[in-house]
């Protein structure tokens, strides 16, 4: 490409000095560099930070996973596998795994739906659109700790509000903190609070992006609202829906601030009944235990789980796009200012 | 540009008039304007999303005895706002320690990031470089690694520096972003054209003059848009800093939950610790919660 070309050296003339050959010469050499390490230069900061704070650290977890490693001592003996045979009889461990994929399910799966429901009522003509979408969005800037705290609050398990209100119904109270899974139905609520606004607007964004005449040809044919939806909306959406599930995977498997902000202690309850996998690691490395090569190998178990689970989703993805009838993801400009 | 219904009845039809009006109606709903059940589901879903913020204000402007007789103390805010938030400043927690580093930590690692990322962006959109291809890839699949998981090593790696306890452990390692990369990148591909870094390389400039001069206008809005996500994820970071730093030099977020422990039964200076931390990020939604909006849509799109 044109950058690719050097800076255009000046005519020589018959009358100039030996010298100045040689310091075309250099300049052009000094342009050419300039051409070839730059793009280098410019993507080291990237690569440089992030291979010592994030590369690294996730490596050598590994390493740490097969020692005895105490938090303050340091370093001890290669053990094999002999932390993972530990955690695996703790049964912190399975609690945590099972209360961590409980409340990734339960907040995912529903604020999918919302999401895709509340992207559908936002994608008409309406008046005000921005401050629609805004109102949405609002729990977003909501710390996830202040959020944990909020609802710590609201689903306190004697007169909190939750509880309050289902009185209204003649329900008996619940004792959220106190029992497995209302305490996960909590912790999933506070989830869903901070992040179905954020997903409306990618499924909202989506919708925008299906073509009309989809829509045209449905009504041609007398397909009404629900069967719109549900044979047009639904199927063009599927990339996206993928999309937001990976990334919901990602964040909700290390789920951590809402639930340690669920009680004053922060430890997942009397009888961890809301432990997460990552309270789980902090409590092994910087709790009781003081045990980094635990606490390494439950990190690493974890990272395994997230990944084993992101190529899943990665072939379902492929599967989807060359067998189904929605078209991939197409990488649409951005700003059209 | 269209004729009008009763034109196309006549020149084509009954039937041809229905079908243009169904058209034009419903097709697309371009033109029509929802009807007032869309505008009171809307108004439920904004009220759920506000409501727990309400609550929020209405127990840090009661106090603890009021509060522990309803949980409802009363449904307008009462007067002791400005009083808990100052017993709260003037407590034993270091509020005013937590906001400042808080702030140090969300403006350095938005300005950081979004250097960074804009050059990189540029790079990989705009030059030419050998393995530039295999690089983006690698950063795209960062994007879905928990990094966060490393968190043993990290600790151990920042208290060899003896950077253990101080904010500059919480800011190097979110000085970049695959996430930014990724987003510059993109943007950049379509935003900045071939022929004005060829102009400004005709002109003699060097790389580094045509990144300032032509890569970094073009970026702006993109840019902004990354550096106010990237504030937001930073001033609502919990975990990380709460493993490195301690209870004398925290960040906000360790302050809230701080005074969760600090005031066990008294939820209006809890809540107003809550008010002060959520304060500043409802400030910025106001001023550019329409950039935000647009960025996230912007960025579904992309992927």
């Amino acid at each position: 490409m044109a950058v690719q070309s050097p800076p255009k050296a000046p005519k020589n003339e018959g009358n100039l000095v030996d010298r100045r050959p040689t310091r075309i010469a250099f300049s052009q050499k000094l342009g050419r560099w300039d051409v070839k390490v730059s793009p280098y230069l410019y993507i080291s900061p990237f690569f440089i930070l992030f291979a010592i704070t994030g590369l690294f650290p996730l490596i050598y977890t590994g390493y740490i996973s097969v020692h005895q490693w105490h938090t303050l001592g340091g370093q001890g003996d290669f053990v094999g596998l002999q932390n993972f045979q530990d955690v695996l009889d703790q049964s912190s461990f399975w609690k945590a795994l099972r209360n961590t994929f409980s409340i990734f399910l339960i907040s995912s799966v529903p604020q999918i739906i919302a999401a895709i429901t509340i992207a559908a009522i936002l994608n008409a003509n309406l008046r005000a659109k921005t401050f629609w979408r805004m109102g949405v969005l609002l729990p977003y800037i909501v710390a996830p700790i202040a959020v944990g705290l909020i609802f710590g609050q609201i689903f306190a398990d004697q007169y909190g509000l939750a509880n309050g209100f289902l009185n209204i119904f003649g329900i008996e109270p619940i004792r959220w903190h106190a029992e497995v899974l209302p305490s996960h139905v909590a912790i999933a609520t506070m989830v869903n609070f901070r992040w179905t606004g954020y997903n409306t607007l990618i499924f909202l964004a989506a919708m925008q992006a299906i073509p009309s005449d989809l829509y045209e040809a449905a009504i041609i044919d007398g397909a009404g609202r629900f069967r719109q939806f549900f044979s047009i909306t639904i199927p063009q959406l599927r990339a996206t829906i993928i999309f937001v599930v990976i990334t919901s995977t990602i964040g909700g498997l290390q789920i951590f601030d809402e639930a340690r902000a669920f009680d004053a202690q922060g430890t997942g309850g009397a009888d961890k009944q809301w432990l997460t996998l990552t309270m789980y690691i902090h409590e092994l490395g910087w709790g009781n235990q003081l045990n980094f090569g635990r606490a390494a190998a439950v990190a690493w178990l974890l990272f395994l789980i997230i990944v084993a689970i992101g190529i899943l989703n990665f072939f379902i993805t492929s599967k989807i796009a060359t067998s189904g009838g929605s078209k991939p993801k197409k990488f649409k400009k951005v700003g059209k200012r | 540009m269209s004729a009008s219904l009763p034109i196309i009845a006549q020149t084509s039809g009954k039937s041809a008039a229905q079908w243009e009006k169904r058209r034009r109606t419903r097709a697309g709903g371009a033109n029509r304007r929802p009807g007032w059940v869309t505008y009171l589901l809307l108004g439920i879903v904004i009220l759920i999303s506000i409501f727990p913020l309400y609550y929020v204000l209405i127990l840090a402007s009661s106090d603890q005895e009021t509060i522990s007789r309803s949980v409802i103390p009363s449904w307008i805010p009462e007067g002791n706002l400005w009083d808990n938030i100052q017993k709260v400043f003037n407590g034993a927690i270091p509020v005013v320690k937590g906001f400042t580093n808080s702030l140090i930590i969300a403006v350095i690692q938005s300005i950081t990031v979004v250097l960074f990322s804009t050059l990189s962006g540029y790079s990989f959109a705009k030059l030419n470089f050998r393995g530039r291809g295999p690089l983006l890839v690698f950063v795209i699949a960062t994007m879905a690694i928990p990094v966060q998981l490393g968190v043993v090593p990290l600790f151990i790696v920042m208290t060899e520096l003896g950077w253990s306890g101080k904010i500059i452990a919480v800011i190097v390692p979110g000085m970049v972003t695959a996430f930014g990369v990724f987003w510059m990148t993109q943007y950049l591909e379509s935003a900045l054209p071939y022929e004005l870094i060829e102009a400004a390389r005709v002109d003699g400039a060097s790389m580094i003059r045509t990144f300032w001069h032509v890569a970094v206008p073009a970026a702006r809005p993109a840019a902004a848009m990354l550096a106010l996500f990237t504030f937001i994820g930073s001033w609502v970071n919990y975990f990380w800093p709460f493993i490195i730093l301690n209870q004398q030099n925290p960040t906000l977020p360790m302050v809230t939950k701080l005074l969760q422990s600090g005031y066990q039964n008294d939820y209006s200076l809890i809540m107003a610790g809550v008010v002060i931390s959520t304060a500043p990020l409802l400030v910025l939604f106001f001023l550019a919660g329409r950039q935000l909006v647009a960025g996230i849509m912007q960025g579904a799109v992309k992927g």
